[in-house]
């Protein structure tokens, strides 16, 4: 079988800039370009963009201002988890034979309107996200017994490890202290519970096995991905398991023959900190009702395997951006290349994206 | 007749199919399990509380009903309420939104 690998990345500086979409987007390619040895426009068989903005045609538009001719061009949004929908995508149309070289590129504006899904009305009032995360996290306490102090750890650790991370919006330490003593939102969850959505862009090039090699001599191969919607509305959800992660995760890992335990580092989509401890347990990477342990000890003992550039509590979350920038820095980890936030001997990552309280996840296995 | 039609009327309407009989939840014009059509008819009461929390004060929380509808609604009641427990619908409309208000049965 043909192997899908990553060719080339780069995830731009996060913000609340009022940046256009369509400059937003061309940022992330140029940049693309720049950092990508030998890549050249006529290259490019599929160019696929990975946003929740309310703009038509934008396929086409980047693939014409970078001066490409593609054969597949189009858009992809599904929420949060965007941007590895469209690395699916586009990895199905190189296995397919249809592209050798597919060009992702994912970016959003701080004031997305992905951030509420307003078909769902048994959410009633009660839209925004913050709504179904303190359901989350009011019912996990209730069964594992998980503190605010768990979850304000969850966002120490990755605030702190964003500030290794260039691209994040606002790398700032917090105390476990400070976040605890953060504005509460809800009886649940404070002000740094919270990821922030904010406007950024990041690009992928995925290349054939075939081709791969005129671009990196260290490619990062795909080589397990799961993928599982259960639902639209949040409240078919079971609140203390995100069922289409667990299902996402044993797709993904029967594809790339891994057990959670070889995981060498992981980006898992942390929209609040509850979400981040429920990841992890149906994941496998920890027993159910133990992730607030689990990542007490990561943060005391600086161990960055999850979340190494701070994920979205700590870089912020540009939905169509997110699950793209999320495969750059396991890739970037997978190639030694994260500088100060690298994880040593990282050579098996996986990447979780998800959207609207878990209702669909997407789980990648990358490996070098 | 249609759910969001009824909730402006001040009416918790849900579909039922009228082949398989099954309550169709999210509302829906045909039933999700097998296509059929539906008729539109008065949620049964009462529900049950699923999980609830506040903000400013303010509870609010799901309640199920009939074992598979679930919605997520004010809750007016200021007593100590926990999963589990039955609750009735006090108020419904809508304005922007669906708006639902429940309070122990």
């Amino acid at each position: 079988m043909n192997r899908v690998g990553i060719a080339g990345y780069c995830t731009t500086k996060f913000s609340v800039d009022d940046t256009q979409i369509e400059n937003s987007l061309l940022s992330a390619t140029k940049m693309l370009f720049e950092n990508t040895e030998n890549l050249t426009q006529k290259d490019i068989d599929a160019v696929l963009v990975s946003t929740n903005e309310n703009k038509k045609y934008l396929s086409a538009i980047v693939s014409e201002m970078n001066g490409i001719s593609p054969k597949i061009s189009h858009n992809i949004e599904s929420l949060c988890n965007s941007g590895t929908n469209s690395i699916v995508s586009a990895f199905s149309y190189i296995m397919s034979g249809l592209a050798e070289v597919a060009l992702v590129v994912g970016a959003e504006r701080f004031d997305s309107p992905g951030q509420v899904l307003e078909w769902d009305a048994s959410r009633g009032e009660f839209r925004h996200p913050i709504f179904w995360a303190s359901m989350f996290t009011k019912a996990h306490k209730r069964k594992f017994g998980t503190t605010d102090e768990h979850l304000a750890y969850v966002s120490a650790k990755n605030h702190k490890n964003a500030t290794n991370n260039p691209a994040a919006y606002n790398p700032k330490r917090y105390t476990v202290e400070e976040i605890m003593n953060s504005k509460r939102l809800t009886d649940d969850l404070r002000l740094l519970d919270c990821s922030r959505p904010c406007t950024g862009s990041s690009s992928i090039l995925l290349a054939s096995e075939d081709v791969i090699r005129k671009y990196t001599d260290s490619p990062v191969w795909i080589e397990g991905i799961g993928q599982k919607t259960t639902s639209a509305s949040f409240t078919n959800n079971d609140l203390t398991k995100l069922e289409s992660t667990v299902d996402a995760a044993s797709q993904a890992y029967g594809m790339s023959k891994i057990s959670p335990e070889q995981i060498d580092v992981a980006e898992i989509h942390d929209a609040f900190t509850i979400c981040e401890l429920m990841i992890l347990e149906d994941l496998g990477i920890v027993k159910k009702g133990m992730a607030g342990k689990y990542v007490i000890d990561m943060y005391d003992t600086e161990d960055k395997k999850i979340n190494p550039r701070g994920g979205l509590i700590g870089a912020g979350h540009p939905l169509g951006a997110t699950g793209v920038a999320q495969i750059a820095e396991v890739a970037t980890q997978i190639q030694a290349r994260a500088g100060r936030r690298q994880i040593e001997g990282a050579k098996v990552g996986l990447v979780h994206n998800m959207s609207a309280a878990a209702t669909s996840s997407t789980v990648l296995v990358l490996k070098s | 007749m249609n759910f969001f039609e009824e909730l402006k009327r001040g009416r918790f309407v849900i579909a039922e199919c009228t082949r398989c009989h099954k309550a169709v939840w999210p509302p829906n014009d045909f039933c999700r399990f097998c296509f059929g059509d539906v008729l539109w008819r008065d949620v049964k009461e009462p529900g049950i509380l699923v999980e609830c929390s506040a903000k400013d004060g303010k509870k609010f929380g799901i309640v199920e009903f009939e074992g598979t509808i679930r919605v997520i609604g004010t809750i007016s009641d200021n007593s100590e309420i926990t999963p589990g427990k039955k609750m009735r619908v006090d108020q419904c409309g809508y304005d922007s939104t669906p708006r639902f208000t429940f309070s122990a049965a």
